[in-house]
């Protein structure tokens, strides 16, 4: 059965946002071929036409490459996943920061709490 | 497409629909969603023209349907509807004898799919393996328009998770419509493109489901309750 989504944000975007972060991980590597739009489908168990509309929106930001008769393909171009690996890294850190404000913190708090947790990491 | 006009149907005292006009998009899969006894069967019936509208018209793609309808049209009962006696390969069979435009190498792949035993009795089967036959065969005729009442319904999740997926396997969407009533909405939520809610035979909204998602930020059960009020 397949992993629930967020009933609140359409469907085609959280599956962007899985793929982007498959990309990132390195799970799907670059130049790789992404499933087709219906294994896809059935694998998450979405209609074929929202597996569609992700793979669209991809396409749009430069993310993947469609060729015609062999399928969707992840980027060579280094520029662009450097640029989703940015956009990635801002938005956890505006939510990061977000809460914290909301609770109160102030910035050299957070900078300072963040410097400690890391160090306390490395020793 | 599919076209209902001004559509009313009673059922001697009682109104199952109350003028009914709507529109359904091809290509999609539509859900068709309300509470028991709200008219979804009575729609999907009407659709299939396994019923004859009290007043209007139900146009398939301009054709008024009637028994005839069914060359277009392939319907998957709520019910059991096939012999008890026949085995799953029997049953293939007479579907494949009954219907011009049943695909008998698309139904071998789905029984392989569904793992059903070709040579077991219908009467033998678990309920499970009853529902899975009952979208073999409905699945293997290359007909425009695909209904299915309740395909989900009373089954467990793992036939249900093999139902779906063996949905999105199996249809077309580039020549096929699909309209499915049900009232298990979180699973078949990801399968709908768009729902039709129906409430005491009226129609009380139609809706693309990524539009209920990004404009009011609500899940399709959510959203359901909502729309229903009391």
């Amino acid at each position: 059965m397949a992993q629930p989504f967020n009933p609140s944000v359409p469907i085609y975007l959280q599956l962007c946002e899985r793929i982007k972060n498959r990309i990132i991980r390195g799970e799907i590597g670059i130049g790789e071929r992404l499933p087709s739009v219906r294994e896809l489908a059935i694998d998450v168990e979405v209609n074929p036409n929202t597996v569609q509309r992700a793979y669209r929106e991809l396409e749009e930001t430069g993310i993947v490459e469609k060729k015609r008769g062999q399928g969707t393909f992840v980027t060579e171009n280094p520029a662009v996943l450097q640029r989703m690996r940015e956009e990635l890294k801002t938005r956890h850190i505006m939510l990061f920061v977000s809460e914290m404000r909301e609770m109160g913190y102030t910035e050299l708090e957070m900078l300072d709490g963040l410097k400690d947790f890391l160090t306390d990491k490395e020793e | 497409m599919i076209q209902l006009e001004s559509v009313s149907k009673r059922y001697l005292t009682k109104k199952a629909l109350k003028d009914v006009s709507l529109q359904i998009e091809p290509g999609q899969i539509t859900g068709l969603i309300g509470s028991n006894g709200s008219g979804k069967s009575t729609t999907l019936k009407l659709i299939a023209g396994l019923l004859r509208p009290t007043r209007g018209t139900v146009l398939i793609d301009g054709e008024t349907a009637n028994r005839r309808i069914c060359r277009r049209v392939a319907y998957l009962s709520e019910l059991d509807s096939y012999y008890s006696f026949f085995t799953v390969l029997e049953t293939v069979d007479f579907y494949a004898r009954t219907f011009s435009d049943f695909n008998r190498v698309k139904a071998e792949e789905m029984l392989d799919f569904m793992k059903l035993d070709r040579m077991q009795k219908v009467k033998h089967l678990s309920k499970g393996n009853r529902g899975r036959l009952k979208i073999v065969v409905t699945l293997a005729r290359e007909v425009p328009f695909l209904l299915m009442d309740e395909p989900l319904s009373g089954l467990d999740p793992m036939v249900r998770s093999s139902i779906i997926k063996g949905l999105i396997s199996f249809v077309d969407l580039e020549k096929q419509t699909v309209i499915i009533t049900t009232h298990e909405l979180q699973e078949i939520e990801p399968l709908l493109d768009s729902v039709i809610l129906i409430k005491n035979g009226v129609i009380l909204d139609q809706k693309r489901v990524e539009a209920i998602r990004r404009n009011e930020n609500l899940s399709l059960s959510d959203w359901m309750v909502e729309k229903y009020g009391d």
